[in-house]
């Protein structure tokens, strides 16, 4: 048992983790900003698939990540403004679009996948690293949490901006208002539709973002279905963080853990199937909220498109 | 629902008008079905077009597998009967209110358990008393899956959106750790459970490939949309869903029928994952997972609740299904197509009923 745990061992898991939870983070911080402006954002996972195609496709070609992250981005945001569109603009049903754009994108992904890569599938090289001085030096988590690439760092340093958005300025407030009373939001002169428009619009660009991370740093390569419910996973870190984004960089890293323990084992050649580590980080969270269970805070306009005028 | 169709036009009218009114209102529903799935065909047939297929070859071969063929149509009636059991469940749920996210998890381990049972109980007991005791030990496990998210929100006011997406998850790990650990046949070399023998499986219907099954799925649906539309019990549930603060004044025990929801939703997911199983997959391999849930809300949803009208879109969702895997076989494309078709229509039929809502709107102004 010794080489399990060895510093190499833990070092490895823990840059794993962090690999993982990234995707999520990004995802859960856009989800987050949907739902706080009273938009159920079910369409992430599409727009993460989205992300995740577009983002690859943009950093073989060009051969520059960065350029790969921009159209991952873009990709998220181009689905973000069809859901923009058809349940802010004109308010349908924001459940029914969601899961309608989660599963045409799944299968348009896959189909042009199917018809551009399958029969290379080709790989990205190895990312660039940036190395924090000193930081990195510590042993165990210094190679795992200071090698990181720039666009990690980026991700964590936008939870504590998030932060600030909304308990500090304008717009973070009218989110919530958008989401928890929409009339006053109105009859305070801001155009409710806007403002949603502008949180389906960012919370597009995160999970682009997001799966643009998961296909071009986490795997180096896209595959159909390569997000495997990673969206729908962020739906339920932003509903567990109560608003506040700190939680949701908890709650990623706790689930990035959990997927990443999985790869180590299948690598250590431990006999438990996958699955039982899969189950880990949802048993823990489903404990705590038997243990600790409260009323959910969530916004009172969640899920109802705002019509100016209706009672 | 009754309260949906045509309230406005029969209100004033005499018996004759009322019922041309109805016929006209019977055309319009029609119109307003098949225009937008022609809509959706033609977009998703540029689609076709730009990978550099014959979209009119396409849709061709799914009209022919999924609708016309003796073999299709046996088939896209087969894969009727889980979805209907599903959209069952959903309307349960969705008219209380309660957001059943969860149904894939409760499918998939109803559909474990079916096929572990199955196996076992034919050899003590006639084949269809192990039937009936399969389906009602899968729709029991469902049922209990569906406890935590039920007494969670019924007592703590927890989110059920949440709980179930989890308990989705979590229902989709455990019914693999079932099938490689627990209920493995030791016969194969791949991890699945003991097959069911053809014989011992439901009931084809008549001289057909039909799964009776489907017989059983229409019953639940409908027998669910009556419940609904025209008990008491059905009443209380749609008061709970519209308002639940005056469901509580008006003395309903709210978090009991909270629950009964849950158990009733997620047993008949339960009910679909062991209707596919015992007629017509025979067991479970380990990753199986075909997430008809996911595809069913949205259906439930265009629907409007209605049962009978989730009849019709669930067949035309099996049609599309079926139709789309044989097509995507002859031509190449990969089946993933289909997905991207399912996911139009759903949006263009969506977008039509806005239309047609605002356009009655102006026109009553």
């Amino acid at each position: 048992m010794t080489g399990l745990f060895s510093e190499v061992f833990l070092s490895a898991l823990l840059f794993g983790a962090v690999t993982a939870a990234i995707p999520l983070l990004l995802a859960g911080l856009g989800e987050q900003m949907s739902e706080k402006a009273g938009v159920l954002n079910i369409g992430i996972e599409g727009m993460m698939l989205a992300g995740a195609y577009l983002g690859f496709v943009g950093a073989f070609y060009s051969g520059s990540l960065w350029l790969g992250f921009l159209t991952g981005a873009g990709g998220g945001i181009a689905v973000a403004l069809v859901m923009a569109l058809l349940c802010v603009r004109i308010g349908l049903n924001q459940i029914v679009i969601g899961i309608a754009l989660t599963l045409g994108l799944e299968g348009l992904t896959a189909l042009l996948h199917h018809f551009q890569f399958s029969r290379s599938y080709p790989r990205l090289p190895a990312v660039d690293v940036t190395v924090i001085p000193l930081l990195s030096a510590i042993p165990v988590i210094g190679p795992a949490l200071f090698r990181q690439h720039l666009i990690v760092y980026l991700a964590v340093a936008l939870v504590f901006a998030m932060g600030y958005i909304y308990r500090r300025t304008q717009l973070g407030l009218n989110l919530q208002a958008a989401g928890d009373k929409p009339a006053a939001l109105d009859v305070a002169g801001i155009d409710v539709v806007r403002t949603r428009t502008i949180a389906v619009l960012t919370t597009g660009a995160l999970a682009g973002l997001g799966g643009a991370f998961l296909a071009n740093v986490g795997a180096g390569l896209f595959i159909p279905f390569i997000t495997n419910g990673a969206g729908f996973l962020g739906i339920v870190l932003a509903m567990l963080a109560r608003g506040r984004p700190v939680w949701v960089l908890f709650g990623a890293l706790l689930f990035g853990v959990c997927l990443s323990l999985t790869t180590a084992m299948q690598v250590a050649g431990i006999n438990i199937p996958t699955d039982v580590i899969q189950m880990l980080p949802f048993l823990a969270v489903m404990v705590m909220l038997v243990l600790f269970g409260r009323r959910a805070s969530l916004p009172a306009a969640l899920g109802i498109p705002y019509e100016r005028g209706a009672r | 629902m009754s309260i949906d169709i045509a309230p406005a036009t029969s209100a004033t009218a005499l018996d004759a008008t009322a019922a041309m009114a109805t016929r006209r209102d019977i055309q319009h529903r029609l119109l307003m079905t098949l225009g937008p799935i022609l809509a959706a065909l033609i977009i998703a047939g540029c689609i076709l077009l730009a990978v550099g297929v014959d979209p009119l070859a396409y849709y061709g071969f799914v009209l022919k597998r999924g609708l016309l063929s003796p073999l299709g149509i046996q088939q896209t009636l087969t894969r009727m009967a889980p979805l209907l059991f599903l959209a069952a469940g959903l309307i349960v749920a969705f008219r209380a209110g309660m957001w059943n996210l969860g149904g894939d998890g409760q499918f998939l381990l109803g559909a474990v358990t079916a096929a572990a049972s199955a196996p076992v109980l034919v050899e003590v007991m006639p084949a269809w008393l192990a039937l009936i005791c399969s389906f009602v030990i899968a729709m029991v496990v469902a049922m209990i899956w569906s406890l935590v998210p039920a007494l969670l929100r019924a007592y703590q006011g927890v989110n059920e959106i949440i709980t179930t997406l989890m308990m989705t998850f979590l229902g989709t790990s455990l019914a693999n750790v079932l099938v490689k650990l627990m209920f493995r046949d030791p016969g194969t070399t791949v991890p699945q459970t003991r097959t069911l023998p053809v014989e011992d499986r439901l009931p084809r219907l008549f001289d057909t490939t039909i799964t009776s099954g489907l017989l059983l799925g229409l019953v639940a649906i409908i027998t669910v949309h009556l419940v609904m539309t025209r008990t008491a019990f059905g009443l209380k549930l749609r008061i709970v869903g519209a308002n639940p603060r005056a469901a509580i004044h008006a003395g309903l025990g709210v978090p009991k029928l909270t629950i009964a929801v849950f158990a009733i939703s997620a047993g008949l997911a339960g009910l679909a994952g062991a209707v596919d199983i015992l007629g017509v997959q025979g067991n479970v391999r380990a990753d199986w997972n075909p997430a008809y849930g996911l595809a069913v809300i949205p259906v439930v949803f265009l629907a409007r609740m209605n049962g009978f009208a989730a009849i019709g879109f669930v067949f035309l969702l099996s049609v599309l299904s079926i139709g789309g895997e044989s097509a995507a076989r002859r031509l190449g494309v990969p089946n993933h197509f289909t997905l991207v078709l399912v996911s139009i229509v759903l949006i263009v039929l969506a977008l039509a009923e806005y239309i047609d809502h605002r356009y009655n709107q102006s026109r009553k102004a």
